[in-house]
C-alpha cells in the first residue's frame, strides 16, 4: 500500500497524542471501534467555559491510516467551537490525508470518535 | 560498523530470489547460440539437448525427494499442481465418492480448489488445526467416510512455519484406500522427504520457494501403488497426457538446479538459519505481551511468526521501512480479513491483526537480524505509547470485558 505524504508524516510525527483525565468535567472522551476489527480510536477535548476547545489528544490502535486521521483531527478541532467539529464530515479528512478507497472507514472512525467526545462532554454538563 | 543494506528481505515464503547458480544454468536454454530447442522435436539435435536438459532437471527433482523421474510431471507452479491434485483424483474416483478432506489452515490453492469441487457437487470436510496449527490424527480418522476419496494436507503451512507429520497422515489414508495429496510448496528443501517411505500419492512442488524461478513447479504421481489423475489441461498429450503445453526447458532447468543445490546443502542451510531464527526470536523474548504463532519445535528453522499483542499489524510494518516482512494483519489483505491461518489456531483477532511474519532464508545474514530485531523493538515500543489498549492493558483492563463500540 502506498500512502501519501500527509498520511505519513502524521505516522511518523503524531500530534497531540496522550490522554486526560477522563472523569473531568470540562474533558469529553470518545473511544470507538473494536480491538477485533484492527483499529480503536480514543480522542478526547478539553472544553473552555466559552466552550471553545482548547485542547485534544488522541491514542489509537489500529492501521497508519487509522493514526494520521485521528491525529490530524486534533489538530483541526483545537480553538473550535462544539458546533463546529461536530459538522466536520468524514470526506473533509479521508480528502485532506489523500486516503485510497480501502481507507476511508478510518476517516469514518474517526468522526465517529469526535461525534462520540461531543456527546460525553455534553452529557457532564 | 553497519553493512548492511536496507531494504532487508526477510519475506522468504513469499518468494526467494533465484540462485544466481540457478539463473546462469538457465539462460543456457534460452538464446539462438544455446539449447533453444523444443525438448519434444523429437527429430533433431535442438530437441535432444532440450529433452537431455529436461531429463536431468527431471531427475534432480526426483532425488531431492527420493522418487523416480517418471512420477515428476511439469506443471505451472504449486497452485496448478494443487489443482490438477485435487482436481485431478476427486474426478477420477467420483465412481467411489465425492467426498475430499482438507484442513482450515490450507493454502488458498488448495481452499479455493475443494470450494469449487463443491460447486460440482462435491462434498468438503474442512478440519480444525490444534491450538498450536498441528492436525490432530484423530480429527482425521473421525472425518473419513466410505466415500471419502481424497484428503489434501500441506506439510509445511506459509503462515506459521509448521510441519505435519504426513507420514502417520499417510498410513491412515493408505489404510481407508484413499488418495493422499500434500502441497509441498514450503517444505521441500527445507524439510528431508522420502517417497519412497511415505504414503503420499500426490505431492505438489513449486520452484521459486527454493530459489528456483518463479512460474515452474511440478506434481509427483506415485506409480506404485499407480495413482490415476484426470487431466485439466488438455492438448499435445506432454508428460504422459496429465499436462499438456510444450515444456518450458529453461524454467525446468532452472526447478531442477535449484533442487539439486537443495539436496547438496539442506543441512548446512538449516543449521544456519535456525541459529538465526533462535537469535531473532531470543531477541523479543524479554518483550511484554508477545506470542509465537504456532508450533515452535514442529516448525521450519526459517519461519517466526509472532504477535505484539495490542500494536496493529499492518503499522507495525510501516514503522518497519527498511524491512520487508509480512502481517496477519486484515489491513494487509485485500479481503480486510484477519489471517483465516491465525484464526483457525482459535488466535483471537487482536493477535491475528498484531503479527509479523518473518521468514529468513540463504541470504539473510546475522547482522541483518539484529538490525531486524532493533528496528522491531524501537517500532512495537512507540506504538505501544500511542495505543489505547496498551493504556488499558496496563491499567489491568481485561478487553475481553469491554463492550465496543463495533463499526
Ligand atoms: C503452501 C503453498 N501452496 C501453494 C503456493 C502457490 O505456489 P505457486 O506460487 O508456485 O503457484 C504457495 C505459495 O504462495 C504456498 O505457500
Amino acid at each position: 500500500m502506498a500512502y501519501s505524504e500527509k498520511v505519513i508524516d502524521h505516522y511518523e510525527n503524531p500530534r497531540n497524542v496522550g490522554a486526560m483525565d477522563k472523569d473531568a468535567t470540562d474533558v469529553g472522551t470518545g473511544m470507538v471501534g473494536a480491538p477485533a476489527c484492527g483499529d480503536v480510536m480514543k480522542l478526547q477535548i478539553k472544553v473552555g467555559a466559552d466552550g471553545i476547545i482548547e485542547d485534544a489528544k488522541f491514542k489509537t490502535y489500529g492501521c497508519g491510516s487509522a493514526i494520521a486521521s485521528s491525529s490530524l483531527l486534533t489538530e483541526w478541532v483545537k480553538g473550535k467551537s462544539l458546533e463546529e467539529v461536530k459538522a466536520i464530515k468524514n470526506t473533509d479528512i479521508a480528502d485532506e490525508l489523500e486516503l485510497p478507497p480501502v481507507k476511508v472507514h478510518c476517516s469514518v472512525l474517526a468522526e465517529d470518535a469526535i461525534k462520540a467526545a461531543v456527546a460525553d462532554f455534553q452529557s457532564k454538563q | 560498523m553497519s553493512t548492511i543494506i536496507t531494504p532487508i528481505y526477510m519475506d522468504y515464503s513469499a518468494t526467494t530470489p533465484t540462485d544466481q547458480r540457478v539463473a546462469d544454468k538457465m539462460a543456457q536454454y534460452l538464446t539462438v547460440d544455446t539449447a533453444f530447442g523444443n525438448p519434444a522435436s523429437s527429430s533433431h539435435t535442438f530437441g535432444w539437448d532440450a529433452d537431455d536438459a529436461v531429463k536431468q532437471a527431471r531427475q534432480d527433482v526426483a532425488d531431492l525427494i527420493n522418487a523416480d523421474s517418471r512420477e515428476i510431471v511439469w506443471t505451472s507452479g504449486a497452485t496448478e499442481s494443487d489443482n490438477l491434485a485435487i482436481k485431478g483424483a476427486a474426478h477420477f474416483n467420483t465412481r467411489k465418492g465425492k467426498h475430499i478432506i482438507t484442513m482450515k489452515t490450507e493454502h488458498k490453492a488448495v481452499l479455493d480448489t475443494c470450494r469449487q469441487l463443491e460447486r460440482e457437487g462435491f462434498e468438503v470436510t474442512y478440519l480444525d488445526p490444534k491450538d498450536d496449527g498441528l492436525l490432530d490424527i484423530h480429527v482425521l480418522k473421525d472425518a473419513i467416510r466410505d466415500d471419502t476419496t481424497v484428503v489434501s494436507i500441506m506439510h509445511v503451512n506459509n503462515e506459521i512455519g509448521v510441519i505435519q507429520d504426513i507420514a502417520a497422515i499417510g498410513e491412515l489414508c493408505r489404510e481407508n484406500k484413499i488418495v493422499f495429496h500434500v502441497d509441498a510448496a514450503q517444505s521441500a528443501g527445507k524439510v528431508p522427504i522420502d517417497l519412497s517411505e511415505l504414503k503420499v500419492d500426490l505431492m505438489s512442488f513449486s520452484a521459486h520457494k527454493i530459489y528456483g524461478p518463479k512460474g515452474i513447479g511440478a506434481l509427483y504421481v506415485r506409480r506404485k501403488p499407480r495413482i490415476r489423475i484426470e487431466a485439466q489441461m488438455h492438448g499435445g498429450g506432454h508428460e504422459r497426457g496429465m499436462r499438456s503445453g510444450t515444456l518450458a526447458t529453461h524454467q525446468i532447468v532452472g526447478m531442477g538446479e535449484a533442487f539439486k543445490i537443495a539436496k547438496e546443502e539442506m543441512a548446512t542451510e538449516n543449521d544456519r538459519l535456525l541459529m538465526m531464527r533462535n537469535h531473532l526470536y531470543d531477541g523479543f523474548k524479554d518483550m511484554e505481551e508477545v506470542y509465537v504463532n504456532g508450533d515452535l519445535e514442529q516448525r521450519i528453522a526459517g519461519n517466526l511468526n509472532i504477535s505484539f499483542n495490542y500494536v496493529e499489524g499492518e503499522s507495525l510494518m510501516m514503522s518497519l521501512k527498511g524491512i520487508a516482512v509480512s502481517s496477519g494483519s486484515a489491513c494487509t489483505s485485500a479481503s480486510l480479513e484477519p489471517s483465516y491461518v491465525l484464526r483457525a489456531l482459535g488466535r483471537n483477532d487482536e493477535l491475528a491483526h498484531s503479527s509479523l511474519r518473518f521468514t529468513i532464508g540463504r541470504f539473510t545474514t546475522m547482522e541483518e537480524v539484529d538490525y531486524a530485531i532493533a528496528q522491531t523493538r524501537d517500532a512495537v515500543e512507540k506504538l505501544r505509547d500511542l495505543s489505547p489498549l496498551w493504556d488499558m492493558f496496563k491499567d489491568g483492563i481485561d478487553l475481553s470485558t469491554v463492550e465496543w463500540a463495533a463499526h
